[in-house]
């Protein structure tokens, strides 16, 4: 059986219950963390890849603990058109996967790096950080 | 005694292609190489450039003549309302208004996916705008509605005019409170969790002549990816520095320029539409100041680095909008740079919000138009006020009497 892959995101509230415990524990899930990013505040980012029978009652479970599941289809990608490259994403991005080359001051993006929490692409002011289905 | 020179003399050498043009940023090698002295004899002008959201930006635009005529005394442009309260088929577009219709900050924060700037950049970029137009007729402007299509060619004047813009120096953001705050200056997280800082630094054209020694009416400027000019000092133009404990001088700041320009010469790769989440819309402006070296003094504080030049750090979670925004630190551009700054005792992770690689290839640009002689310096009918002019904010005072 091939591995789903997901998203999911949750506040702060949610950060404190051992849900990826129980996916494996009551619902016979194998559960790889690929990224995941958890900020001060708690709030975080989680991709998973999940294989077992019980997938989608997992899914269910997920969601009723109030986390939100998308699967990974998604991609976020900078349009280099429309970048200034003001810099003013940076600090916002909770990987790192948005930096500043110091030398030039140009922003860079590294795609592996990026755990889709969107941050970026509601800080952006000239929408330039594109969510890509 | 130094090198002197008039503006009559580097117009000459421009025009001769003869005229030794360096960007702010290669001044400050040139000084370093060569000492002031001798970097005074060699260069004639230095170009600066910044590239940031300017709020306070606009254009005057006039659509010609419906038949029957129209004197429109409302106007919308992409249903973004257009001031009209001026002759017939005349309007001024502001930077920061939204639709009607626009959720605003209803939904905090609010997107402000569109607005002023964004028509702005729609009409640089070419392309078509809805324009929507009412009256209440009269005699001599009898049609009372209008919608219609119009773009930057089949209007007859599109005149950027930006009341205040090129600000100086700029506060450095923080949030000392304990809720993130959606600001102008970007999302600051509680507790210190960021700052955000605005200027160019060693690239920003006020910062390079604090003394507006160069800088007046009539000043030739790139503006948007044109020719524009200084029009006349920016609203709440107060030129002063800032001093460290000591009260020893830091830095300019507190000036600001009015600027106007043809936008039908400009581009929206200069010109774009701003959506500053939990704040508004607004325009991100492409400036640049040439800065003649007229003798010794004007080539020292054109070459000014990062390191000597400074931003005030505030509190935008509490003090600021309370109105009592008090200087928390100073901290270098230098420092801003690196990405990380110290304040009350922790270290704060920073980040820009205007783009200093834009920055650098406006400066990189206006040298290459005075190089190739396209570029001509204005000289000042007037100098702008300076720091001993002694201007300062009036607050102002709530009364019914
Ligand atoms: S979505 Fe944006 S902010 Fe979030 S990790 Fe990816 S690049 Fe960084
Ligand atoms: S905020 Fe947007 S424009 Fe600015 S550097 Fe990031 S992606 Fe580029």
């Amino acid at each position: 059986m091939a591995p789903e892959k997901i998203v999911l995101r949750f506040g702060a509230e949610k950060a404190d219950k051992p849900v990826i415990y129980h996916l494996a524990k009551d619902y016979d899930l194998i559960i790889n963390i690929v990224k995941a990013s958890i900020n001060p505040h708690k709030e975080g980012t989680m991709v998973l890849e999940l294989t077992g029978e019980r997938y989608a009652e997992g899914i269910a479970y997920l969601r009723e603990q109030g986390i939100s599941v998308h699967p990974l289809t998604t991609e976020v990608v900078r349009n280099e058109e429309k970048c200034t490259h003001c810099g003013a994403c940076t600090v916002h991005c909770p990987t790192k996967a948005l930096f500043i080359d110091r030398s030039s001051m140009e922003v860079r993006f590294n795609e592996d790096e990026c755990v889709l929490c969107l941050m970026c692409v509601k800080i952006c002011p000239v929408k330039a950080m594109e969510v890509k289905v | 005694m130094g090198v002197e020179r008039t503006y009559q003399d580097i117009n000459a050498r421009i025009k001769a292609g003869k005229a030794v043009v360096l960007t702010a940023e290669e001044v400050i090698e040139k000084v370093r190489e060569k000492g002031v002295t001798q970097a005074a004899r060699e260069v004639d002008v230095v170009t600066t450039g910044t590239f940031g959201a300017m709020c306070s930006s606009g254009v005057f635009l006039n659509f010609g003549h419906t038949k029957p005529r129209m004197r429109m005394s409302k106007v919308w442009l992409n249903e973004v309302p257009a001031y009209a309260g001026i002759a017939a088929v005349d309007a001024f577009l502001g930077a920061t208004e939204l639709p009607e219709g626009d959720p605003k900050n209803n939904n905090y924060p609010g997107e402000f996916r569109y607005g002023g700037g964004h028509v702005i950049e729609d009409l640089v970029a070419g392309r078509d705008v809805r324009l929507r137009a009412v009256s209440y007729g009269t005699d001599c402007y009898p049609r009372k509605s209008l919608d219609t299509l119009i773009n930057l060619d089949s209007i007859n004047e599109a005149t950027l005019f930006n009341p205040r813009n090129c600000y100086q120096n700029y506060n450095c953001a923080v949030n000392a409170g304990d809720r993130t705050v959606h600001t102008y200056l970007g999302t600051l997280r509680p507790h210190l969790g960021n700052a955000h800082y605005s200027t160019s630094g060693q690239l920003s054209p006020l910062l390079k002549d604090p003394h507006f020694r160069t800088i007046g009416i009539g000043t030739r400027i790139f503006l948007g990816g044109g020719i524009g000019y200084v029009a006349w000092n920016g609203t709440q133009h107060f030129p002063g520095f800032i001093r460290d404990k000591n009260k020893e001088v830091l830095c300019g700041t507190g000036g600001t320029l009015s600027v106007v320009g043809d936008l039908k010469q400009m581009s929206s790769h200069w010109l774009v539409g701003a959506s500053i989440r939990g704040y508004g819309a607004s325009l991100t402006v492409g400036l640049g100041l040439p800065i003649p070296i007229l003798d010794e003094e004007v080539l020292e504080y054109a070459a000014k680095t990062d390191e000597e030049l400074y931003a005030p750090v505030v509190d935008y979670g509490i003090a600021y909008p309370e109105g009592n925004p008090e200087d928390i630190a100073y901290v270098s551009y230098a420092q801003l740079k690196k990405g990380e700054i110290t304040v009350m005792g922790k270290s704060v992770p920073t980040a820009p919000v205007s783009s200093y690689p834009r920055a650098r290839e406006i400066a990189g640009i206006l040298k290459t138009w005075i190089q190739k002689g396209e570029f001509l310096l204005g000289e000042p009918s007037q100098l702008l006020p300076g720091p001993g002019a002694g201007l300062a904010g009036k607050a102002l005072k709530i009364r019914d009497k």
